[in-house]
């Protein structure tokens, strides 16, 4: 039995991506062989169905005041009993403000940088693909928001416009778009010098058709990487905002902000610390793993982000 | 060089101009009415009036931001609210040294964890030790600062009482071991991606083979050959944290109870103290931008080839 005889390779103008159930089968396979990645989706699964489930999950209303919640005293409550991880100085329950603070941790997390990324692509594109002044003016807006300290612009923007959610989303997402902007700038500066642009340009095609159906596919798989990268940095900074005590306004539970609330009572409580920290900690590190690994997935030869 | 630096120099000055201007106009969209503040709860319409007046809150915004430059200009950064109306320049003045401080102890700790787990990493890729130190890098990256900064107080300050609670005393550098080790462990993790992968990428190159084909012992090529070229991409990353640094380090300096910028920074978010924020913003800005410029300075000294590049 002969076999047939390959098929000639065909030559594409342009790299077509590969088919997404394929993708899917591809991302399963690597996932099961790589432990760090598979614990990290496990976790982000949990903490999905924790922020969404928390109203059933959360054995007492996250924000308010338990007379049984403190001591004779005054002070909080330690864990076990009534209250299984505790209490706060303000005698509300800390599982159920937990479960409610990944709600607002994620919710911030994922709308912030999706801002970011919306802008930042389509602030890299414009700036990459059209290069010249255009180009001038927004790396050099890029260059002036990145002279700023992260937190120390986003602690001072919002000191001016005053702290609650929405600010603290804008706020994040105006600071971010800068780093996505530059990366996907050099990006198309390389991709719009390609041969498949000059031939699509060359039939008659727009701006606009061209970087929206040519160039935008070739950028995906660097979009989802830093996307996966930024949620944790944005939580991060989120819950440093939330610390220092210009985010997320009270009495609405976030992780940081609890941490600041325990870091008066730490001597006594140090439970108040422990697990709003190591939530923050494990939902960060899940977000860097993941981003990790579909790097190495998709394999984007993007330089890594600060 | 000449032409280089006059350049870059004229690059510098539209990036600082561009920064006070944003600093200039979030200060003057703060809500709220300074010169009420200033003139107290009880003060008639008349005296806010006047005080708005003597602040120059009333003249139109293209003056304002004139009158801003020229103040700037003179290195006034306007007077605190909060603070009995004391300068905003002294007070940062006062308080640079100590940021100072903590910024050169935390980039030693950065380098001194850092520059080892990247080099021990890139030595033999994909090994145990390598997914080790990629993973303490991660896991570095992701540990806020100002938790790490509570269980460090709560362990080694509190229950075992080897470290100061907080403040700055005698010896100085022990009341800055904690705070500069949490400051250092987050950057430290970036400073071991870039050496890894600066490590990776000089392994690869012939010069190095040349090395080995010679027969030199692993070891010397590493620190001998190697290690030079890769760190090179470091003075950038010095330079910027430096800069970055000096603007306070809020969460850490706020944690550990140092009187830095990032503490006076601190203070004044929770007063509405707008002048110190703006203040402290916009000299941060101002050592990123020249760090910056000194960092490639640097290297157009070292490298002529950045010199001739645009």
């Amino acid at each position: 039995m002969t076999t047939p005889p390959e098929p000639p390779a065909v030559q594409h103008t342009e790299p077509v991506p590969p088919g997404v159930r394929d993708g899917l089968r591809r991302a399963g396979r690597s996932l099961l062989r790589d432990v760090p990645a598979l614990i990290s989706v496990a976790v982000l699964v949990l903490l999905l169905l924790a922020a969404l489930l928390a109203p059933l999950l959360a054995p007492h209303d996250p924000m308010r005041t338990y007379a049984e919640g403190l001591s004779a005293r005054g002070a909080p409550v330690p864990p076990g009993g009534d209250f299984p991880l505790g209490t706060d100085p303000n005698g509300r329950d800390v599982l159920s403000r937990l479960l409610y603070g990944a709600r607002v941790s994620l919710t911030i997390g994922v709308v912030a940088n999706g801002l970011a990324t919306l802008v930042g692509v389509t602030a890299g594109v414009v700036a990459g693909y059209f290069g010249g002044l255009v180009d001038t003016v927004i790396s050099r807006i890029t260059d002036m928001v990145m002279s700023f300290p992260i937190l120390l612009f986003c602690v001072a923007l919002i000191s001016v416009t005053g702290p609650s959610q929405r600010n603290v989303v804008l706020v994040i997402a105006l600071v971010y778009w800068t780093y996505l902007a530059r990366v996907i700038r050099g990006m198309v500066l390389s991709l719009r010098e390609r041969e498949f642009v000059t031939a699509t340009r060359t039939l008659g095609v727009g701006d606009v058709r061209i970087m929206v159906r040519h160039i935008l596919p070739h950028l995906i798989p660097a979009i989802i990487v830093y996307a996966t990268l930024g949620v944790a940095s944005s939580i991060l900074i989120e819950s440093s905002l939330s610390f220092i005590g210009v985010g997320v306004p009270v009495p609405e539970a976030s992780w940081g902000q609890m941490i600041d609330d325990g870091r008066r009572y730490y001597e006594v409580a140090p439970w108040l610390l422990f697990a709003p920290g190591l939530c923050l900690i494990a939902t960060v590190l899940a977000f860097n793993l993941a981003g990790d690994w579909l790097r190495d997935l998709l394999d984007p030869t993007a330089p890594e982000r600060r | 060089m000449t032409g280089w630096v006059l350049r870059r120099i004229g690059q510098m000055a539209l990036v600082l101009l561009g920064v006070v201007t944003l600093a200039f106009l979030m200060a003057y969209a703060v809500p709220g009415d300074p010169a009420r503040l200033i003139a107290g709860p009880n003060a008639d319409a008349a005296t806010v009036a006047s005080i708005r007046h003597q602040l120059g809150l009333d003249a139109p915004l293209w003056s304002q931001y004139t009158a801003f430059l020229g103040r700037l200009a003179r290195g006034d950064l306007g007077t605190s609210y909060a603070l009995h109306g004391a300068p905003v320049a002294e007070q940062l003045a006062q308080a640079l040294p100590t940021s100072a401080l903590i910024a050169v102890g935390g980039i030693v700790w950065q380098l001194v964890l850092g520059v080892p787990a990247g080099i021990v990493a890139a030595y033999r890729p994909k090994s145990a030790a390598d997914r080790l130190a990629t993973l303490g890098a991660l896991i570095g990256l992701s540990a806020p600062p100002f938790w790490v900064g509570l269980l460090l107080l709560y362990y080694l300050a509190y229950r075992f009482s080897i470290f100061p609670l907080n403040g700055l005393g005698d010896p100085l550098w022990w009341y800055l071991a904690l705070p500069t080790f949490t400051l250092g462990l987050a950057g430290a993790a970036w400073y071991a991606r870039m050496t890894r992968a600066q490590m990776l990428e000089v392994l690869r190159s012939p010069y190095i083979q040349m090395a080995r084909a010679k027969g030199l012992r692993e070891r010397t090529i590493l620190t001998r050959h190697a290690l030079r070229n890769a760190l090179t991409p470091l003075i950038t990353m010095i330079g910027m944290d430096f800069g970055y640094f000096l603007g306070g380090v809020l969460i850490i300096e706020s944690v550990f109870g140092l009187p830095g910028v990032g503490k006076l920074t601190y203070d004044a978010i929770d007063q509405l103290d707008v002048p110190i924020v703006t203040g402290a913003v916009l000299v941060a800005a101002f050592f990123v931008v020249v760090m910056n410029f000194l960092v490639d300075l640097t290297y157009a000294v070292v490298d002529p080839r950045v010199r001739n590049r645009r």
